[in-house]
């Protein structure tokens, strides 16, 4: 591989945007072998080329070996093709790529709760930078423009909840910076609530100490002109757990990139997501488990649903089993529900296993619309096809929103895809069904 | 009283060879309060019957008519059927992940009935069958049919049955699988809505086995899409006796009919007209 051209290498990747074409189709980028263990198996590692870097002009051969900078001049210009980019719409984010960003701080609102601390840091801070770095621009640029981080320590073995709202960040280009560390031994479930305006770049650091066990979730219900690009960085310490929650209901454009490094022995990760693209949305998450001690333990779930025209939505998922991760036992999937035509769903699973000394890594993928014998049983109980969709949406969705872990914002959730279920419902009404919207 | 009739159905089901025809003019008349059982081989359009009653879209009713006390059924949606009265105890009920049984069972009942089951009565009636068909109470709090047995399933179908109070019941082949056990709960969950509303049963089974624990009053043969003969229940004991050959040698055209039918080419059209 030393100077061979990006189009010849396999890139696995670029057979899967037809897949998912006007939603009809399973885009499914990689057989769905349920368990696909020991892929390491037959040659040794790098001797073939690598889907990551694909596209670059000096391949990376694994997920580890990605350029990371904090400084948003040591990152070229993305042209769109990058493997990072190739499913963005990159014009509509150039701002917050490259431009310039408005980095003060915009206080978020939070009510006071034991266990809990919120603080603006300075980026000398040693928390800032403790669970990770930029890996592309948009990340860079918010890294180098930010002026105050915001710090959320969670101090108490008890655990409560804590919700951090963002509401109207405005519509000029900013860029932010949050930090929440987690204690040894500490309980916690830190809620990142965002709605209104924002044009927004940000990178959210997740500090995990040793035998912590927090849940993180970021919720997206912003208005509908909102762009934001987000990289979630996080480091599981030795025998703590994450449980880290995305969902994005709201917005433009919404990318968040969750990178989780299982750092300590017998930590442990839970990533759900939930996303509902509209028309015109896109929404997209690149989800990057990186297992790096040994009987570390990963569940990746992203579940999603699509409705109108140009609604988009990306989903890859990067599970990295280090050499040094002996008994590591991981498995993602990504489900998509296409409820009409003119959808696209990405769904793109990539495995890396260095050891063969592991209990499990696979993945599953799969994008399709409703399953016509589960409304037909509905409906054969006197359930009208409307409600008995929106039952199944939401039965298909649940999954994740109970998760959360706490009542109110789960109701609150619930009721947030009840209202996407009735713009559906609305639309099909307007686009001529006799489906009359009562509720 | 209301009425089921079924007359002179004629049904065929979308092939990736084209149309195949599998119901060939089926005549049956079921009252309220009477149980009618159809037993027939296997591949002879039982379950098809059952589909085509609840109108599943994969079956298209090429002729005929599905009346219930006089009403077309079959330019009917499969909710509007329901809602008028009609009922499908299905042979594989489907998974609907993240819907707890509880909130399937009141959405359905409020669907059928047209305003929300009063609460306190309501939550009575479901513990009563629910214990009567010996389902734990934790059955109400976990998705409908997800990870439930085979006789679960079944169970939780007798189950909206007993609640939902149809007019007309079909019954398909909801003793297979069964061990005799759970046979014996779900006969009595179907005789307790017997006795109750007076709900008329149309049991489809390949086996007498069920008959032991429901009486019919009626029992039909089916064979190649059409009801071949019709008797009292001791036609079912010489059917357990005999068999179906007698039927299948008997009519020539019925056999050609099943000869056809089990053909993969999309020979169906062709097929002799079989002059009931």
């Amino acid at each position: 591989m030393t100077s061979a051209a990006p189009a010849r290498t396999t890139a696995p990747e670029s057979t899967v945007p037809g897949a998912g074409v006007d939603g009809s189709t399973t885009g499914q980028a990689t057989p769905a072998s349920p368990q696909t263990v020991g892929g390491h198996r037959g040659e040794p590692m790098g001797s073939r080329s690598h889907t990551d870097g694909a596209w670059q002009e000096k391949p990376v051969q694994t997920r580890s070996e990605r350029f990371t900078s904090v400084k948003v001049g040591d990152f070229d210009q993305p042209s769109g093709h990058e493997l990072e980019w190739k499913l963005t719409p990159i014009k509509l984010v150039a701002d917050l790529i490259s431009g310039e960003l408005d980095g003060t701080p915009v206080e978020p609102s939070a009510d006071d709760v034991d266990g809990y601390t919120l603080s603006w840091v300075d980026r000398t801070d040693l928390r800032v930078g403790s669970a990770g770095l930029p890996e592309e621009k948009a990340s860079a640029n918010a890294w180098s423009a930010f002026e105050k981080a915001l710090a959320i320590d969670v101090t108490s073995e008890t655990p409560t909840a804590f919700i951090v709202k963002r509401d109207g960040l405005g519509s000029g280009a900013r860029a932010a910076h949050t930090v929440i560390t987690a204690e040894p031994n500490s309980r916690g479930l830190v809620i990142l609530e965002n709605a209104g305006d924002a044009r927004l770049t940000e990178n959210v650091e997740i500090v995990v100490r040793e035998g912590a066990h927090v849940t993180v979730v970021s919720v997206q219900e912003w208005n509908d002109s909102a762009v934001h690009l987000s990289s979630h960085f996080a480091q599981v310490g030795r025998d703590a757990s994450l449980r880290h929650i995305v969902v994005s209901l709201g917005g433009s454009v919404v990318r968040l990139n969750p990178s989780i490094h299982l750092s300590g022995q017998g930590s442990n990760t839970d990533a759900y997501g939930l996303y509902f693209a509209d028309a015109g949305q896109h929404l997209e998450q690149r989800v990057y488990i990186d297992h790096e001690a040994e009987n570390s333990r990963s569940r990746v779930k992203y579940k999603g649903a699509l409705q109108g025209e140009g609604a988009h939505t990306v989903w890859v998922g990067d599970v990295l089993i280090r050499q040094t991760a002996n008994g590591t036992d991981s498995y993602e999937e990504n489900r998509n529900l296409v409820l009409s035509e003119g959808t696209r769903a990405d769904s793109i699973p990539n495995l890396e296993i260095e050891t063969g000394n592991i209990l499990g890594a696979g993945h599953a993928s799969s994008t399709g619309r409703f399953d016509d014998e589960q409304l037909f049983y509905l409906q054969s109980r006197g359930i009208s096809e409307e409600e008995a969709r929106r039952l199944v949406v939401r039965g298909f969705l649940a999954e994740i929103i109970q998760q959360i872990g706490s009542a109110a914002v789960e109701d609150r959730l619930h009721r947030a895809v009840e209202a996407e279920l009735m713009i559906a419902g609305a639309a099909s009404a307007a686009a001529g069904t006799d489906a009359a919207v009562s509720e | 009283m209301s009425t089921l009739e079924i007359k002179d159905l004629h049904v065929s089901v979308e092939t990736e060879q084209g149309a195949k025809q599998i119901l060939r003019g089926v005549n049956l008349v079921i009252k309220q309060g009477e149980t009618h059982a159809i037993m027939g081989p296997n591949g002879s359009g039982k379950s098809t019957l059952a589909y085509a009653i609840a109108g599943h879209p994969k079956y298209k009713v090429t002729s005929g008519s599905i009346l219930l006390d006089g009403e077309e059924m079959t330019t009917l949606s499969v909710d509007a059927r329901a809602r008028a009265g009609l009922f499908l105890a299905m042979q594989y009920p489907v998974e609907i992940p993240g819907v707890t049984v509880t909130n399937f069972l009141r959405t359905a009942k409020t669907a059928i009935d047209g305003s929300a089951p009063p609460l306190r009565g309501w939550i009575k009636d479901v513990k009563t069958s629910m214990t009567a068909l010996r389902m734990d109470s934790t059955f109400a709090e976990r998705n409908v049919n997800e990870g439930f047995s085979g006789g679960e399933k079944k169970r939780n179908e007798i189950l909206q049955l007993e609640l939902l109070k149809p007019k007309i019941a079909v019954l398909d082949e909801t003793d297979s699988g069964l061990d005799v056990d759970a046979l014996k709960i779900v006969s009595e969950g179907v005789n307790r809505a017997k006795a109750n509303t007076d709900v008329g049963v149309l049991l489809i089974t390949h086996y007498n086995r069920i008959l032991r624990y429901i009486t019919p009053d009626f029992v039909h043969v089916f064979v190649a899409g059409q009801v071949v003969e019709s008797g009292g229940p001791e036609l079912a004991v010489q059917l357990e006796n005999d068999g179906y050959d007698v039927y299948v040698a008997a009519s020539a055209a019925a056999a050609s009919a099943i000869a056809s039918a089990e053909a993969s080419d999309a020979a169906a059209a062709s097929a002799p007209a079989v002059n009931a």
